[in-house]
C-alpha cells in the first residue's frame, strides 16, 4: 500500500516534469519557428533585392513594428486571460487625434502633457472595457466590439470634419519617432525595453502568472483563490493604456491625423498576437512571441513591396498566415495531448 | 434555490467564459425570449413614433425605401449568422465574403462574362468560401472566432488580388435598377424581398423542424447533442456553407445597389451583422434566439439609423448608436447576474466580519464556495 502510493507519486511527478519540459521545449521551438521564418524571409528578400536591408527601409519596418508590437503587448495580456480586446484601433485613433490636437488648441503644450492625455484616454477606455467585462459579465468579444464602434463614433464626433496636419505639430513632437540612436529609431529601443519588461512581468510576477492560470481554466483559477475579476480588469486597463500611448506615437509618426486613424488595426494586432504563438483561447503564449509576430507581419508587407509584388497580396497573405498559425497551434496541442496520454499509460502500467 | 450551477464547457470554442449563464438562460429561455421580443417591439414602435415626430419625411414611401436599402444586405447576412451563433459559433468573415463576391462580379463583368453565368459562379464561390470556414472549424476543431478573423483578412485580401484598385461600374441599368428600385407594385426593395422570403423559410426551418431544434441543442451542449445522435460537425458545416452562399448573394445585391464593384465593398459590415444578431436576442453563447427576433431587430435598427440620418446626426458617428444598442442588448439579460454579484460581494463582507470575530477560515471558504454554487444566497445558508 505504502510502496504503491510512493510509486504512483513518483510516476505522476515524473510525468508532470516531462510535460513541463516538453511543453517548454515546444514553445521555445515555436518562437524559434516564427523567428526562423522571419530570418528566411529577410534573407531571401535581401538576396533578390539588396536594398531591402538599407537603413531607411529597416527604419520604416522598425517604426511600423513598434506601433503594432506595442499594441500586441497589451493585447497579449488580454488574450492570455482568455479574452480579446478589439477596441485597440479605436482607442489609438481617439488618443492620436485628441493628444495631437492639443498643439492646435493651446500655445504651450509640453510633450509630457501630450503623452499624459494619451495615457489618460487609454486608461478611461480600458477601464470601461474592463468594467463591462468583469462587472457586466458580458463576453469580451461583444464588449470590445461595441466599444470599438462607440469609441470610433466619439472620435468622429470630436474630430468633426477637421484634421491635424503635420506642420501644426512642433519638432519636439515629431522627434518622438524621428530621433535615432546609432541609426535605430529611439522609440523602437524604448518599446523593445518595455516589451522586455512586459515579458519579465508576465513570467515572474504573481499577477502576470495569474493571467495564464485564468486563461487556462477560469473556474479553477477562481476556486484556487485568484482574484480573476481584478486581474482581467487590470489586463484590459493596461491594454487600453498602451493603446492610448501608442496613439501618441502614431500621431508623431504620421503627422496627419483624422478620424480614420487606426481603423482596422484591431484585426492586425490580433493577427500578430496569434501568429506570434499566443493561443487565442488563452493560457499560453508570450509577449516576445507576439512582438516577433508583429515584426514578421510588417517585414512580410515590406518585403512584398520591395519585391515588387503588388501590395494587393498583403492582406491575403496576412490572413493565410493567421490561419496557418492557429492550425499549427491546434496541431501542437493535439500532439502534446497524445504524448502526455501515452506517457501516462506507460507510467501507470 | 438548490439547483447546481453547471460549469460551462471550457473547450467549446468561445473567446470568453461567463460562468453560470448557460444554466440560467436555458432554464428560462422561452420566457425571456418572449420578453426580449416584446421589448424589441416596444422599442420599434417608439422609434417609429419618434422618427415621424422628428421629421415629416420619415413616413414617406421614398424614405421607407431608403431605409430598406440601407439595411438590406446586412439583414440578409444576419439570418444565417443568427443560426451559426445559435449553435455557439461565430462567423466574422461575412462582410469579406460579400466583398469578395462583389469583386468577382466586377471582374467577370469586366471580362465580358454574361451576367447569369457570373452570378452562378459567384454563388458557387460563396459556398466554397463558407465550406472552407466550416471545414477549418469542424474538421480541424479550430475556434471559429480565430478562423473567421483569419478568413476575414484572407477573403478581403483575395478580393483585393482579384480586382486590385480597379473599380467596375459599367453595369447595365437593368441590373443596377434591382439595387435601387422597389419591386413594381410594392413598396419593397429587392433586398428586403429577399430578406423576407429567407426569413420566412428560416423561421419555419428553425422553429418547426427537427433540424432547427438540433441547432439549439448543439448550442446548449454540443456533447449532449452528439450523444443524442445529432451530426454536430455536419450541421455546422452546412450552416457555414449556407452563410457563404447567402453572403455572396448579399454581395451581388450590394454591387447592384451602389452599381460599383470594388474590393473594399462592405468592409466592416461584419460588426453590423453581429450587432444585429445580438440585438435580436440571440445569445452569444448559443442555444437561444429566434428568427422573429432577427426580423424585429432589423426593423428597429433600420428605423433608428434612418431616423437619425434625417436629423443632423453625422453618419460616420452611427457607430455610437450601433455600439450602444449592442451593449444594451447584452447587458439587459445579465441584469440579474450583476445583481447577484453584488449580493455575493456583500456576503463576502459579512464573511470577513465574522472571520474577525473568530470563525475558522476553512468553514468560511466552504460556505463561500457553496454560496457561489447556490446563486449567491449565502445569507440563507448562514442563518
Amino acid at each position: 500500500m505504502n510502496s504503491q502510493t510512493l510509486i504512483s507519486k513518483g510516476s505522476s511527478k515524473k510525468t508532470s516534469g516531462d510535460r513541463g519540459d516538453l511543453a517548454s521545449r515546444i514553445f521555445r521551438l515555436r518562437e524559434f519557428g516564427i523567428f526562423g521564418i522571419l530570418i528566411l524571409f529577410v534573407g531571401a528578400t535581401t538576396v533578390a533585392r539588396p536594398r531591402f536591408l538599407g537603413g531607411q527601409n529597416i527604419r520604416f519596418i522598425l517604426i511600423d513594428t513598434t506601433v503594432f508590437a506595442l499594441l500586441a503587448l497589451g493585447e497579449t495580456m488580454v488574450v492570455v486571460s482568455r479574452n480579446v480586446d478589439l477596441s485597440v484601433g479605436s482607442v489609438l485613433g481617439l488618443s492620436a487625434f485628441v493628444s495631437s490636437n492639443l498643439y492646435q488648441q493651446f500655445h504651450h503644450v509640453a510633450l509630457v502633457e501630450v503623452f499624459l492625455v494619451g495615457l489618460g484616454i487609454g486608461l478611461v477606455c480600458g477601464a470601461l472595457n474592463g468594467l463591462l467585462v468583469t462587472v457586466g459579465k458580458v463576453p469580451s468579444l461583444v464588449v470590445t466590439l461595441a466599444t470599438l464602434y462607440i469609441i470610433r463614433g466619439v472620435d468622429v464626433l470630436i474630430v468633426g470634419g477637421g484634421q491635424v496636419v503635420a506642420n501644426s505639430l512642433p519638432n519636439s513632437f515629431i522627434e518622438v519617432t524621428s530621433s535615432q540612436l546609432l541609426g535605430v529609431p529611439t522609440v523602437s529601443i524604448v518599446v523593445a525595453v518595455l516589451i522586455g519588461l512586459g515579458a519579465y512581468y508576465m513570467k515572474n510576477f504573481r499577477s502576470g502568472r495569474d493571467l495564464y492560470a485564468i486563461g487556462s481554466n477560469p473556474d479553477a483559477a477562481r476556486l484556487v483563490g485568484i482574484a480573476t475579476s481584478r486581474r482581467v480588469f487590470n489586463a484590459f486597463l493596461l491594454s487600453g493604456a498602451i493603446a492610448g500611448v501608442t496613439g501618441v506615437i502614431w500621431a508623431s509618426y504620421y503627422g496627419t491625423i483624422d478620424s480614420t486613424a487606426g481603423t482596422g488595426y484591431e484585426l492586425q494586432v490580433v493577427a500578430a498576437v496569434v501568429v506570434g504563438g499566443v493561443a487565442i483561447f488563452g493560457g499560453s503564449g508570450s509577449v516576445i512571441g507576439a512582438a516577433i509576430g508583429a515584426l514578421l507581419l510588417n517585414t512580410i508587407n515590406s518585403a512584398l513591396y520591395v519585391l515588387g509584388v503588388s501590395a494587393f497580396w498583403d492582406q491575403a497573405i496576412a490572413g493565410f498566415l493567421l490561419l496557418l498559425a492557429i492550425s499549427l497551434d491546434r496541431g501542437i496541442f493535439v500532439y502534446l495531448q497524445r504524448t502526455i496520454r501515452r506517457k501516462k499509460v506507460l507510467g501507470g502500467s | 434555490m438548490n439547483d447546481i450551477t453547471t460549469v460551462p464547457n471550457l473547450d467549446s470554442g468561445k473567446g470568453a467564459t461567463l460562468p453560470n449563464t448557460q444554466a440560467n438562460t436555458s432554464k428560462r429561455s422561452f420566457k425571456s425570449l418572449l420578453v426580449w421580443e416584446s421589448g424589441l417591439f416596444v422599442v420599434l414602435v417608439a422609434s417609429v413614433i419618434g422618427g415621424s415626430i422628428l421629421s415629416p419625411q420619415f413616413l414617406t414611401a421614398g424614405n421607407i425605401l431608403n431605409l430598406q436599402l440601407s439595411i438590406g444586405e446586412i439583414a440578409i447576412m444576419a439570418l444565417p449568422l443568427a443560426l451559426i451563433v445559435i449553435t455557439g459559433e461565430i462567423d466574422l468573415s461575412v462582410a469579406s465574403i460579400l466583398g469578395l463576391s462583389s469583386s468577382l462580379v466586377g471582374y467577370l463583368w469586366m471580362h465580358h462574362v454574361p451576367m447569369s453565368i457570373a452570378l452562378s459562379v459567384v454563388l458557387v464561390v460563396g459556398a466554397l468560401l463558407g465550406l472552407f470556414n466550416g471545414v477549418l472549424v469542424t474538421r480541424l476543431g479550430l475556434p471559429s472566432l480565430a478562423v473567421t478573423i483569419g478568413t476575414l483578412a484572407l477573403y478581403r485580401g483575395v478580393a483585393l488580388v482579384i480586382l486590385g484598385s480597379n473599380i467596375v461600374s459599367n453595369f447595365p441599368p437593368s441590373y443596377t435598377s434591382i439595387g435601387v428600385n422597389s419591386i413594381p407594385g410594392f413598396d419593397i426593395s429587392y433586398s428586403m424581398f429577399v430578406f423576407i422570403v429567407l426569413a420566412v423559410i428560416f423561421g419555419l426551418v428553425v422553429h418547426f423542424t427537427p433540424f432547427g431544434r438540433s441547432l439549439f441543442a448543439i448550442g446548449l451542449n454540443k456533447e449532449a447533442a452528439a450523444y443524442a445522435g445529432i451530426r454536430v460537425k455536419r450541421t455546422k458545416t452546412t450552416l457555414y456553407v449556407l452563410s457563404g452562399v447567402i453572403c455572396a448573394l448579399a454581395g451581388v445585391l450590394y454591387t447592384f445597389r451602389l452599381s460599383t464593384a470594388e474590393y473594399n465593398n462592405g468592409s466592416g459590415l461584419e460588426l453590423n451583422a453581429v450587432s444585429l444578431v445580438l440585438l435580436a436576442g440571440v445569445s452569444i453563447f448559443g442555444g437561444r434566439g429566434s428568427i422573429l427576433g432577427v426580423v424585429l431587430a432589423v426593423a428597429t435598427l433600420g428605423t433608428i439609423q434612418n431616423g437619425l440620418l434625417l436629423t443632423t446626426f453625422p453618419q460616420q458617428a452611427m457607430g455610437v448608436v450601433v455600439g450602444g444598442l449592442l451593449l444594451i442588448s447584452v447587458f439587459v439579460p445579465n441584469a440579474s447576474l450583476i445583481r447577484r454579484q453584488f449580493q455575493e460581494f456583500k456576503f463576502k463582507k459579512v464573511a470577513k466580519k465574522r472571520s474577525n470575530s473568530g470563525e475558522s477560515m476553512g468553514d468560511l471558504e466552504t460556505k463561500r464556495i457553496l454560496s457561489s454554487a447556490t446563486g449567491g444566497k449565502g445569507d440563507m445558508l448562514q442563518s
